[in-house]
């Protein structure tokens, strides 16, 4: 595979990049309204720095040369220390990857419940899908509906490796991904918690 | 000791629908304790939450109410950060809260800022957790605009300003200073201490860093009362927690607990326990940082002294349970991996002893180490310890240590019979011989490999330091 993204070797004959002239850059309007207002957060305005990767990611698809480009000329910081900030965050991606993120955690309470045979199964089912990014992800802080991904975002689990067919297609398809699995709709399990006019406790099927 | 009537303060009717808005969380009485506490001065709020006993519910358990007097008197900018980096393996009670009761986490936020005379907060929530961020926003929205959030809020003369500031995935940022670092925009990498953060946190001013559960139970200490409170749970360890279980136990799940209950009743009793006929193997007590406990530590009650007399610490509250079918090498290899992949990098004892445990570990699988690498392994994770500017090294050096202790036998039994299988070639070739049996723990160290003489590891630890 040829070089991707920040792989790419630096020219060391070229001069470090400089913040970006806002007279020369072009930043799409909206993503420039979003990081000035998250910028307005906070007394140092460097402190949006997270929040601006993330709006630029989720224009661009991923931290990419021209995305970092742009939040650093709206920023007024330089391309390489936001380099520097991206390449150290588990959810900033630096090189291009698919439209949809399935991240499976793999860490020790799903694992113990067979977090890494779905891991392998998502793999093998997403297989050179483009659409899709499927990571290892660590500990997601789910561990009550082991083993559980978090697709898109929404967190689902427990999961079976016959499920795997169904996120995928929900995914593509654009619908709910397995409500009945979803953790928003999840009881808390402490039987003691709700008083009994509350749904009854344990839910079945969330077990 | 109730155990049949259990207490519940955070958890009470918390699937209630409508819970996360203002106008139920009212309903049920939300935002009395913080119109009760603007009516006092900060001092007796102060004197309220030191009289609670309340320890910091994140992971060190320090005192709730020292660490909000420890703040400088002055009228500079002072900052309260709400940790919601939820990151610690096996942790998720934070997560709950965060969802179904947001408000409750920002009436403690307005308390706890009035008491130490904080005018800015923020809350850094892992960026994984987007379905409770939202609710965070939506019921920040509703809390400003009813005047809880703000200026002047109710005429006290305290202003606060509240901001949800999300991450973007690095375990290192729940440690204090990482997180610091991360909310001014830069890499999470851990601080030097001292300055301690109550002196030059963030922007270089006073902060106060509290958990999600220790802020979310000040309303209710301020509701009962800091002695009322106090009379709960045992004299170190006040109050109620709210436990993750997780991993081999039937019904995983958050509960709210007294402290001081038998760890038992939690993992067997709310929890379910192992599967019928698999019996309980080790169990970590406070997230995957914690030293691993064994089935014969079940009775030691739940708190922050009962845990650490046994060698291990309340942690988070998470509980992780292992049974007798997961070998202990592939427990020690998750948490070893996690270690090195969250490392930041910056002290050289946690990137290198993180990285070689992980090598040291493979090599048992391989069928490269012998008897003498736990040696090694175990001097290792004495080097990490105390010797970097944050306790991450410190989080896999204790329970991969603890490991290493407790089941010495299981690692040797491995380490014998992944060399046999590598001497011999194959699994086949070695089932003639009788060698490979499940579990490892079986495995008889006179199999297979002829050139580790038994006896050889029997050396004090650190007798090989000068070879590591």
């Amino acid at each position: 595979m040829s070089p991707r993204g920040w792989d790419v070797p630096a020219d060391l004959e070229k001069d470090p990049a400089t913040i970006p002239d806002p007279a020369t850059t072009d930043v799409p309007q909206q993503l420039r309204e979003s990081i000035e207002a998250h910028m307005a957060n906070y007394p140092d305005r460097r402190s949006a720095a997270l929040p601006a990767l993330a709006a630029a990611q989720r224009l661009h698809g991923w931290c990419s040369p021209e995305a970092i480009e742009q939040v650093a000329c709206v920023m007024s910081l330089t391309p390489a220390y936001l380099e520097s900030v991206a390449s150290f965050y588990d959810m900033l991606e630096t090189s291009p990857v698919g439209r949809h993120s399935v991240y499976v955690c793999t860490n020790i309470s799903c694992s113990l419940r067979g977090g890494d045979d779905l891991y392998e199964s998502f793999v093998a089912a997403a297989g050179e899908d483009l659409d899709f990014n499927v990571r290892a992800f660590e500990c997601l802080g789910a561990c009550d509906i082991a083993p559980m991904a978090s697709v898109d975002g929404v967190y689902v689990g427990p999961l079976t490796t016959d499920d795997v067919r169904q996120v995928l297609d929900d995914v593509k398809a654009g619908r709910d991904v397995l409500p009945d699995k979803q953790l928003a709709r999840r009881l808390v399990a402490d039987p003691h918690a709700n008083a009994e006019e509350y749904p009854l406790h344990p839910p079945e099927g969330a077990r | 000791m109730a155990s049949a009537a259990p207490p519940v303060l955070l958890f009470k009717d918390i699937d209630e629908p409508g819970l996360a808005t203002r106008e139920v969380y009212e309903r049920r009485g939300g935002y009395e304790s913080m119109r009760k506490a603007l009516a006092m001065t900060p001092e007796q709020v102060l004197e309220q939450l030191e009289g609670s006993g309340l320890r910091g519910r994140g992971g060190a358990g320090f005192s709730m109410g020292k660490k909000v007097s420890f703040l400088p008197k002055g009228a500079m900018d002072k900052y309260l950060v709400c940790n919601a980096d939820e990151s610690e393996p096996g942790t998720f009670k934070d997560r709950e809260l965060m969802q179904k009761t947001p408000h409750m986490l920002i009436e403690g936020i307005v308390i706890a800022s009035y008491a130490a005379g904080a005018n800015r907060s923020f809350i850094y929530i892992r960026g994984e957790y987007v379905l409770q961020a939202d609710a965070l926003d939506a019921a920040l929205a509703e809390a400003r605009e009813a005047g809880y959030v703000g200026e002047d809020i109710l005429g006290s003369g305290h202003s606060l300003s509240l901001v949800v500031h999300r991450g973007a995935g690095a375990y290192i940022c729940g440690e204090e200073t990482g997180l610091l670092d991360s909310l001014e925009g830069k890499r999470g990498n851990p601080r030097l201490k001292p300055p301690f953060p109550a002196n030059q946190g963030l922007y270089q001013g006073p902060t106060l860093i509290n958990n999600v559960e220790t802020l979310s139970t000040v309303p209710t200490i301020i509701a009962m009362g800091g002695a009322e409170y106090a009379k709960l749970g045992v004299e170190t360890s006040t109050g109620t927690k709210l436990v993750s279980v997780s991993g081999h136990v039937r019904r995983p799940g958050n509960y709210e607990i007294e402290l001081g209950i038998p760890s038992r009743e939690i993992i067997y009793g709310l929890a379910g326990g192992p599967e019928v006929g698999r019996k309980v193997k080790c169990w970590f007590p406070g997230g995957s940082s914690s030293p691993v406990l064994k089935e014969e530590d079940l009775d030691i009650p739940y708190d922050f002294n009962s845990l650490a007399g046994a060698g291990s610490m309340l942690g988070s509250g998470a509980i992780i349970v292992v049974d007798d079918s997961t070998p202990i090498l592939d427990v020690a290899m998750k948490t070893a991996k996690f270690y090195r992949h969250e490392s930041c990098g910056k002290c050289t004892p946690c990137r290198e002893g993180t990285n070689w445990t992980v090598t040291m570990l493979e090599r048992i699988d391989t069928g490269e180490a012998t008897p003498m690498d736990l040696e090694i392994m175990a001097s290792v994770q004495e080097h990490i310890i105390g010797n970097c500017l944050c306790v991450l090294g410190d989080a896999m050096a204790m329970p991969i240590g603890s490991m290493i202790a407790k089941f010495r036998d299981e690692f040797e039994a491995h380490i014998e019979a992944a060399r046999a299988k590598r001497t011999l070639g194959s699994d086949s070739a070695l089932e003639a011989q009788g060698a490979l049996e499940e579990p490892p723990g079986l495995l008889l160290a006179s199999d297979g490999s002829g050139d580790q003489a038994p006896g050889a590891h029997d050396g004090a630890p650190g007798t090989h330091r000068g070879g590591a």
